[in-house]
């Protein structure tokens, strides 16, 4: 027996790959965790900067209760239980964009633990179980390029809060990952808790992979890979990665547990440092910070405060919408266009129709224009009522679309247009009939090349009927009255 | 206003004659600036005078009152400032190599507190490197002396701050207590020290030791004056997570000299073996003054006593190596000159040259106490008997109103005698630990003199009960004279009065 091989889809591998993630996410507060300066992103470097987020003698942490809120927001939309208080710990290590000699974070309580989030067809999902969700306080930024022979650090980000998201290993493809990735960012724009940009940097993901051989539940060795900074780059270096460690153990043989970096320009991961060398961080609660009490109906009032979620959403467009999953994706993954349709979907429209509307006509027009949704001029009700308007039959597709155009254009409102134009659809039997009957009269050789068997022929008719009406004619009714005429009049 | 010297007035006499006119607060600034010069050449009590700035700082003072203003409870009173407490634009050193060029951009709240109640910062006062140690030997720049035997030392880690309080340099003084390091230096150079319940005064600011035992407090002559410098500086402080919402006291309205029905327990344990029997007796006296006054006084047990040192140095030094980890020469601070090779490198010549060996030696038991594989063992099972120590205070706290004990085993020790030996050295916290493991105020006042030497007399009180401990140092104080006297330096050297 030979193993099916189709297009697009790889080779089946004598081997399993298993991957676990670790995601840090910048949370959106507008000032930092411990202190009170801005977060902006992009500003002058040591311009966002305070005695406390430089670590000065004697300054003290007081915790930002709105990223303590943020922490919960998104612990609860990965279906994480929460713990009863909020305890913050000492991860020391030397480093020098790390100004405390100390990184405050969560070590043996973090404030999400045992969550969930499901990836793959919602029709079938595979859920990857989150481990822990924590909260900590981000370290500068060492630039090795700014002055020759010299490292300096921007201390901006020294103190901006984050979301540090622990998967269980329970991914198996390179492409699941990405999978599990994209769905992870969806719920912190969802959440609001992050804009979630991987080339800003404000969300970053270290990856855990091993190897082990199909049918096999025996854990291989970890390597955890570092500096990916694209969805794109995650893939490669997994695969990269799997194939390496496969081939190193076929060779007979061992890995070691280390962390490698991703070369981005090679496409290779390289050894950083092996595991065993690791810090021993040296983790205790922090003297500074009392733990915070998350009591239960705060918790609750914000779970229930959580907007519907891209996991429930795209389950709901794919199983009661009835939109491909393609489509049910593209619309999850930009919330803007995802509430346009909703919002078109209040306003009356079908579903499918609508869902086609935005991904096509909406997103070409956006798109040509650099734009957001924010943007768009046409009111989710206008366009509802153009739809409707072709629903109903009262204009053709044909005409529809340069309804839109005119009314992205100008402003109109779809039914003046459609009189102010003249384009009215046709779906008048008599009126039409008579058309048709004076294009079959004025085109015998086609006529006779249907007969012939010919059906090309069919298509060269309609036209020319829907020429006589200026694209007015409703063109499956030409088709009808067309073939009843040829038949009946053999 | 009066015939005695201006730097023998204390605080409240001071700050009520500045704020009725009677006295300018640049006589009494200058007065005390001319102490400095004439003595602490011999005590070494200060590492930097703020002298300009204080006379600035005392002619808006009186400039204030000539408007008709008050610049309020401490106008016009000079306070000399432990090193270790950050002044904006003024060095703050913490004694160490490693801090010798760091001026603070900001104050700290204490210092903002004391400048909004009319104070005048006079300068910063030696310590134990970090307030590490119980002498001030330790300190990176001088050693300082004992006003009432320059060969002695003044205790510590406070020491700058009470020696300047005793030599007459400063009406009052701020020090930071972790492990004793207020109450032993007053005890020794007969001051009265507080050291306030863990929270009641914000750290923002302090140069961190042990996060969880640090407390910043007031040194003066009486318990009066103490509790006008602790009205000051009690109170929430939003830039401490740790600083206590609760209520500030009336403290000098409860300083009634009453003390008919007071309850204070004398716990064994801090009467036995390791502490001079002279020691004892003397405080055991000091109890029967005030059991004449009408307290009751009981004998109490608090098993866990023996336990507290070791509790102390497991808790202090995990806690300070990482409160230190932040000086890596990177930002600020000593930077190593040699060529370095790596960061790694860059950080641990730094530190390496910074530190002195004191701070090295605690950094690397705390690095130790803390470590993967014995994390359990020593700092998990240290909080662990903090509990239980904090339980047997409040079990005993339950049944009478204040404990008595010795402040220190001793009297002041002579300079170079434990320098090297840092057990006998951390002998002399055995009697404070206690209050700083179990966050409760403790405050020493003077009780007597061996060989013409200070002995301490320790209160520990009712967590935020300062009201409690001041009312009964107060009434002891009215019935005794200890705390009036003055070492024979202000005899010797008095340039600073008008006597």
């Amino acid at each position: 027996m030979s193993t099916p091989v189709t297009a697009g889809t790889a080779v089946e591998r004598p081997y399993e790959i298993v991957v676990g993630l670790e995601v840090h996410v910048e949370l959106t507060t507008e000032s930092k965790i411990f202190c009170s300066c801005p977060t902006r992103f992009g500003a002058e470097p040591n311009s966002q900067v305070c005695p406390v987020c430089l670590g000065l003698p004697g300054t003290l942490p007081v915790l930002n209760r709105r990223a303590l809120e943020q922490a919960v927001r998104a612990a609860l939309a990965l279906n994480c239980r929460i713990q009863p208080v909020a305890k913050f710990d000492r991860k020391n290590y030397h480093y020098p964009d790390l100004v405390k000699g100390y990184q405050i974070s969560q070590y043996d309580l973090p404030v999400g633990y045992e969550g969930w989030l499901e990836v793959g067809d919602p029709a079938n999902p595979r859920r990857i179980r989150i481990r822990r969700v924590h909260l900590e306080e981000d370290t500068g930024k060492s630039l090795h390029d700014q002055a020759p022979g010299a490292s300096v650090v921007d201390y901006n980000r020294s103190g901006i809060p984050l979301l540090e998201i622990v998967s269980e290993p329970d991914i198996r493809s390179a492409e699941e990952a990405r999978d599990y990735l994209m769905h992870l960012r969806q719920v912190m724009l969802y959440t609001g808790v992050s804009d979630a940009r991987m080339e800003e940097g404000s969300l970053r993901v270290d990856c855990n992979v091993s190897v082990r051989p199909r049918g096999s539940d025996v854990f291989g060795t970890i390597t955890e890979i570092k500096n990916l900074n694209s969805f794109r780059s995650v893939v490669r270096a997994i695969e990269y990665e799997a194939q390496r460690q496969w081939e190193v153990l076929s060779a007979g043989g061992t890995l070691r547990r280390e962390t490698r970096h991703w070369d981005e320009r090679r496409e290779v991961t390289v050894a950083l440092r092996r595991k065993e060398e690791a810090h021993d961080y040296r983790y205790f609660p922090d003297p500074d910070l009392l733990p915070v009490p998350l009591p239960a109906d705060w918790v609750e009032e914000i779970r229930a405060s959580l907007p519907e979620l891209p996991g429930a959403r795209r389950r709901r467009y794919v199983l009661d919408l009835d939109l491909s999953v393609r489509d049910a994706d593209t619309l999850v993954g930009d919330p803007g266009l995802a509430g346009y349709f909703e919002d078109l979907l209040a306003a009356g429209a079908e579903a499918r129709a609508a869902a086609s509307w935005v991904l096509t006509q909406v997103l070409a027009w956006l798109n040509a224009q650099g734009a957001g949704i924010d943007a768009f001029p046409v009111p989710p009700a206008r366009l509802a009522r153009l739809l409707r308007l072709v629903d109903e039959g009262t204009i053709s597709m044909t005409a529809a679309k340069d309804v839109f155009e005119e009314m992205v254009r100008t402003g109109a409102e779809p039914d003046a247009v459609v009189e102010a134009r003249g384009l009215r659809q046709i779906s008048d039997q008599a009126a039409l009939l008579e058309i048709v009957d004076r294009v079959l009269a004025a085109n015998p050789q086609p006529v006779a090349d249907y007969r012939a068997g010919r059906q090309q022929a069919l298509g060269f008719l309609v036209g020319q009927v829907m020429k006589e009406t200026r694209g007015r004619a409703n063109p499956q009714l030409v088709n009808d009255l067309l073939r009843q005429r040829l038949s009946s009049d053999g | 206003m009066t015939d005695r010297p201006l730097t023998e007035l204390g605080v409240v006499e001071t700050a009520e004659a500045v704020r009725r006119g009677r006295l300018r607060a640049e006589e009494v600034t200058r007065a005390h600036l001319d102490r400095i010069a004439a003595v602490d050449g011999r005590i070494r009590a200060f590492l930097h005078v703020t002298g300009e700035a204080a006379l600035a700082r005392a002619r808006e003072i009186d400039e204030a009152v000539r408007r008709g203003a008050d610049p309020g409870p401490l106008a016009g009173v000079p306070v000399a400032v432990k090193d270790n407490i950050c002044t904006r634009g003024v060095p703050t050193t913490a004694a160490s190599r490693m801090l010798q060029d760091f001026v603070p951009p900001y104050d700290a709240t204490v210092i903002e507190r004391l400048n909004a109640a009319g104070a005048i910062i006079i300068g910063k006062t030696n310590l134990d490197e970090f307030a590490m140690g119980s002498s001030t030997e330790h300190s990176a720049f001088q050693v300082t002396a004992n006003p009432w035997d320059e060969s002695r030392v003044p205790g510590g880690s406070s020491g700058g701050s009470a020696a300047a309080v005793a030599a007459g340099e400063a009406p009052a003084a701020l020090g930071t207590d972790t492990g004793g390091s207020i109450r032993l230096p007053a005890a020794f150079c007969g001051v009265t020290g507080l050291k306030p319940t863990y929270g009641r005064v914000s750290r923002y600011g302090a140069i961190a030791f042990a996060s969880s035992l640090d407390q910043i407090g007031p040194f003066a002559r009486d318990a009066r004056d103490t509790a006008r410098l602790l009205a000051v500086l009690a109170g929430y402080d939003q830039r401490d997570s740790t600083s206590a919402q609760e209520p500030t006291a009336d403290y000098e309205g409860a300083l009634t000299g009453d003390v008919r029905g007071l309850k204070i327990g004398l716990p064994a344990e801090y009467f036995g073996e390791g502490v001079d029997s002279r020691v004892a007796q003397a405080v055991r006296e000091a109890v029967a003054v005030l059991k004449d006054a009408g307290a009751q006084v009981v004998e109490v047990s608090l098993p866990y006593t023996s336990y507290t040192l070791p509790v102390y140095h497991l808790v202090a030094t995990a806690e300070a190596s990482s409160n230190l980890a932040r000086y890596d020469g990177v930002r600020y601070g000593h930077r190593t000159s040699r060529r370095v090779t790596s960061h790694g490198d860059l950080i641990a010549r730094s530190r390496g040259e910074g530190f002195g060996p004191e701070v090295k030696l605690r950094i690397i038991l705390g690095t130790f106490a803390l470590s993967a594989g014995y994390y359990d063992q020593y700092y998990g099972k240290a909080q662990q008997v903090r509990r239980l120590i904090k339980d047997d205070f409040e079990r005993v706290l339950a049944q009478v109103d204040l404990l008595a004990t010795p402040t220190a085993p001793t009297v002041a020790f002579p300079i170079g005698e434990r320098a090297d030996d840092p057990m006998a050295m951390y002998m002399a916290d055995i009697c404070t630990t206690g209050a700083n493991l179990a966050g409760l105020p403790a405050l020493s006042i003077p009780c007597g003199f061996l060989d013409g030497l200070p002995v301490g007399l320790q209160l520990i009180g009712r967590p935020f009960d300062e009201a409690t401990l001041l009312r009964a140092a107060d009434a002891y104080q009215r019935l005794t004279d200890h705390h009036l006297r003055r070492p024979a330096l202000a005899a010797a050297g008095a340039a600073g009065g008008g006597a």
